[in-house]
């Protein structure tokens, strides 16, 4: 059984949730507009990662094989619900732009895949951890890239400005693109091969060979 | 315990029923417990986006230079219902806990608007609207603050117009909802672009709205600049969405003929 120090510290790096198992991504692009709600939305997924592995490893020896999912997506939708209902009533104001993406937590594969492939098998404190582990390092980074993005979608970073805008009287034109989803793709796909050109072991080896072309025809 | 047991089906009933109760509960427990907090954070919030739109509080704060806070600042306002159809105040509608966008939804209390008339693309036009009144010590109004909404290019922006003394000059504008482009439309947040509001003249000399959001303003000092404000760069459908939605609230279907009133004393 592996020790609680890599089960809370190699999903940062080594077993990251969206560089390395491509999860999760979908929330990755749309909150890393602005540092603060990313990091909100971080506190969100890591707190209902580990709660919801911490019930459902709880559960394990009890949950019937057949209904095991549905039994794991009550669970996981119940935290987010109760979630989203405290940042309303704690954080309103990031509540309002974030509402909708604490929702789709429930649909956040990172969640369900660490209940289904840890959680099941695992002890509960153990699972707690994983979940914190995955949960941050999911957030290492959402915030990697919001760095990238606000400072040069908006010029600011956590609301402060760091690069004046052309438009408040500074110089910096700022980058249209870093605010729409797609610029986070890229952000995110350059994380991926520079993380993976460091530690050689996370490439995946190809699953097939593409056969070369043996004769033009086959193209046409 | 034991494989069939635990896919038994009366293990599988056990554990679906009792994990939707325990999950339930803690759903609606938190839903409960926490309602007066969020009704609490909503109405706060909304006394927020006036005091902002009048430029009694800056943006992102809590409270104004002499630390008073969002309720001691609203205090000085004074709500009241506007039938709009009359232009006279609604003395049989509740200010407190009325809700003018639930009211433009409810048919009994709302008009159907045909695209002609429908400058702001607001859909159905309510019968009464809110207003909120700054009175200086005399009783006279000092600021006025309306609800405006109307459709941008993405959809509908919903703000707040302050008005000066005279009901007929802008004293500050600010949009809390919208789902403008970041950085292009977007920039109805920008407080340099807001601040050029203040003073624009809302009306003609005809006496009809004539607020315009135009690329290059006309020359210093002349009347056309008094209703100028500048589009928005990179935007030419948000600013052409505010410049209707503000003439729409101020004209005649919107708050234009309590305006109107107020101004020549009949209310």
């Amino acid at each position: 059984m592996a020790s609680s120090k890599e089960v809370l510290f190699n999903p940062i790096l080594d077993n990251n949730p969206i560089a390395l198992q491509v999860l999760g991504i979908c929330s990755a692009l749309a909150v890393t507009v602005s540092m603060a709600n990313t990091l909100v939305m971080c506190a969100a997924v890591t707190a209902v990662t580990a709660f919801s592995s911490l019930f459902i490893s709880m559960l394990r020896n009890h949950m019937p094989s057949s209904i095991r999912i549905i039994v794991q997506m009550t669970i996981i939708a119940s935290l987010v619900i109760v979630v989203d209902q405290l940042l309303q009533a704690y954080a309103f104001a990031i509540s309002k732009t974030l509402s909708v993406f604490v929702g789709l937590i429930i649909t956040n594969c990172i969640v369900l895949g660490r209940a289904e492939g840890f959680a099941m098998q695992n002890p509960p404190g153990l699972s707690f951890l994983d979940g914190i582990g995955n949960g941050l390092g999911y957030s290492a980074l959402l915030v990697t890239v919001a760095l990238i993005r606000e400072p040069l979608g908006a010029g600011t970073l956590m609301g402060y400005e760091i690069l004046p805008t052309v438009n408040n009287g500074g110089w910096y034109v700022p980058n249209g693109l870093m605010l729409l989803a797609p610029s986070a793709f890229f952000i995110i796909g350059l994380l991926i091969w520079a993380l993976r050109s460091w530690k050689r072991e996370q490439v995946e080896s190809a699953d097939f060979e593409i056969a070369d072309n043996i004769q033009y025809r086959e193209a046409l | 315990m034991s494989q069939p047991k635990r896919d038994g089906i009366g293990n599988i009933l056990l554990v679906a029923v009792s994990v939707c109760l325990v999950c339930s509960i803690l759903v609606s427990g938190a839903a409960v417990a926490l309602k007066p907090v969020q009704k609490a954070n909503r109405v706060l919030d909304q006394k927020k986006n006036v005091l902002i739109a009048a430029g009694v509080l800056a943006e992102g704060a809590t409270e104004d230079a002499a630390g008073r806070g969002v309720e001691a600042l609203f205090a000085d306002f004074e709500t009241r219902v506007v039938d709009l159809r009359t232009g006279r105040y609604a003395e049989d509608v509740d200010a407190q806990g009325f809700d003018q966008l639930r009211t433009a939804a409810d048919p009994s209390r709302s008009t159907a608007l045909a695209t002609g008339e429908d400058p702001a693309t607001i859909k159905r036009l309510e019968h009464y609207g809110l207003v909120y009144l700054k009175r200086d010590e005399s009783g006279a109004i000092e600021t006025a603050v309306l609800p405006i909404r109307g459709y941008g290019l993405w959809g509908t922006l919903y703000g707040y117009l302050a008005l000066d003394s005279d009901l007929e000059t802008v004293a500050g504008i600010g949009f809390y909802q919208h789902q403008e482009t970041p950085g292009l439309g977007g920039e109805v947040e920008n407080p340099r672009w807001k601040a050029q509001w203040a003073g624009v003249s809302l009306f003609g000399d005809d006496g009809a709205p004539a607020v315009a959001l135009v690329k290059g303003k006309a020359p210093e000092g002349s009347d056309a600049r008094s209703h100028q404000v500048d589009a928005l760069s990179g935007a030419t459908m948000t600013s052409r969405g505010v410049q209707n939605l503000v003439n729409f609230w101020v004209g005649e279907r919107g708050y234009g003929t309590w305006l109107e009133n107020m101004r020549g004393g009949r209310v």
